[in-house]
């Protein structure tokens, strides 16, 4: 210790090591804050949508499939009657509806279609059609884990950005709608 | 009074067992099919209560997903294939056990590497303190 401590240098070794840990910790703090460690990036993303065959809620026995929305993009929500959030979100939907440029489909995530059907009468419906899925199974291929969720797809069907959680106008204007104008400019 | 107590640390315990394990009704073949699916399900993550696996969780997605793999299994797909399927669907986060890849070095070998640097840190400081012998014997006030 003592021949340590005898030159001038060692001497600051320990406040080094301490300034590091602070950074450390800093760092990690902070990290922590910017995120939310629940939202994990889908590895779907740039990747085909999956294929679906799914009923539509106004008329059950007519279905939508993958194929049929393919040509044009499309803003994919997923969303449930039973969903706190999606009521969080709802208005936000309400507001931008016309203002994507580009279809919005609600996918009514194990939900009943009478339940959703009540929940878009009395909040009003955002949606341009809405197809329903009772089980959840083709939501699992979405890798969908908890409404609300929104995905871009592109006219050749692939998923370009995933929001998990309620979209808000501050999301919709930072990273929403950039990525609909770059597709439209065929990027 | 003793056998209140008795039966009210029972009733703990047995609630205690019950929070350990969600139970499906699954048909499982046999019971080493059971174990597979146990172990499997113990290794992964449920999304929505993240602290969880799937094993352990009553949340639905959990349930859901259990069905899922239990389904998979009778299909006779392999753990590799099931994992592969979901991790294609919810990304490596869904593995409690994260794969070796570039983003991953850091989380396997940090800290290996952290206590290497340590233990050279060490050596290095015994090494030069055990050179001047004769100085520790010119100093006896010092105990180390």
């Amino acid at each position: 210790m003592n021949e340590v401590a005898r030159k001038p240098i060692g001497r600051f070794v320990p406040l080094v090591v301490f300034a590091l840990m602070v950074a450390f910790f800093v760092v990690g703090l902070v990290w922590n804050q910017s995120h939310d460690a629940r939202f994990v990036p889908s590895p779907l993303i740039n990747k085909p949508a999956p294929d679906f065959r799914l009923p539509r809620l106004d008329r059950p026995t007519d279905f939508v499939t993958r194929a049929d929305l393919l040509g044009k993009p499309y803003l994919l929500n997923v969303f449930a009657s039973w969903c706190f959030a999606c009521g969080d979100e709802h208005p936000v939907l309400m507001a931008y509806r016309d203002k994507f440029g580009i279809p919005l489909i609600g996918y009514d995530y194990k939900d009943t279609p009478h339940d959703a059907q009540a929940w878009l009468q009395r909040h009003g419906d955002p949606y341009h059609e809405v197809i329903t899925d009772q089980s959840g199974d083709t939501a699992i291929n979405f890798g969908v884990y908890g409404a609300p969720e929104t995905y871009l797809i592109d006219a050749q069907g692939i998923i370009r950005y995933k929001h998990i959680g309620p979209l808000t106008p501050d999301v919709i204007a930072k990273e929403l709608e950039p990525k609909i104008r770059a597709l439209e400019q065929g990027t | 009074m003793k056998r209140l107590l008795a039966i009210a640390i029972l009733a703990f315990a047995l609630t205690l067992s019950t929070a350990a394990f969600a139970i499906d009704p699954l048909p499982f073949q046999n019971t080493a099919q059971r174990d597979r699916f146990q172990h499997l399900t113990r290794e992964l993550r449920c999304m929505v209560c993240q602290d969880e696996s799937l094993l352990a969780s009553n949340a639905d997605f959990a349930k859901q997903l259990r069905r899922q793999i239990f389904d998979m299994m009778q299909q006779g797909k392999s753990d590799q294939e099931i994992k592969d399927w979901l991790v294609a669907r919810y990304s490596t986060f869904i593995l409690y056990d994260p794969p070796l890849a570039p983003s991953t070095i850091a989380l396997w070998f940090g800290t290996p590497a952290i206590l290497l640097a340590g233990g050279i840190v060490v050596a290095v400081v015994l090494r030069r303190r055990a050179r001047p012998a004769h100085a520790i014997a010119e100093e006896p006030g010092e105990d180390w």
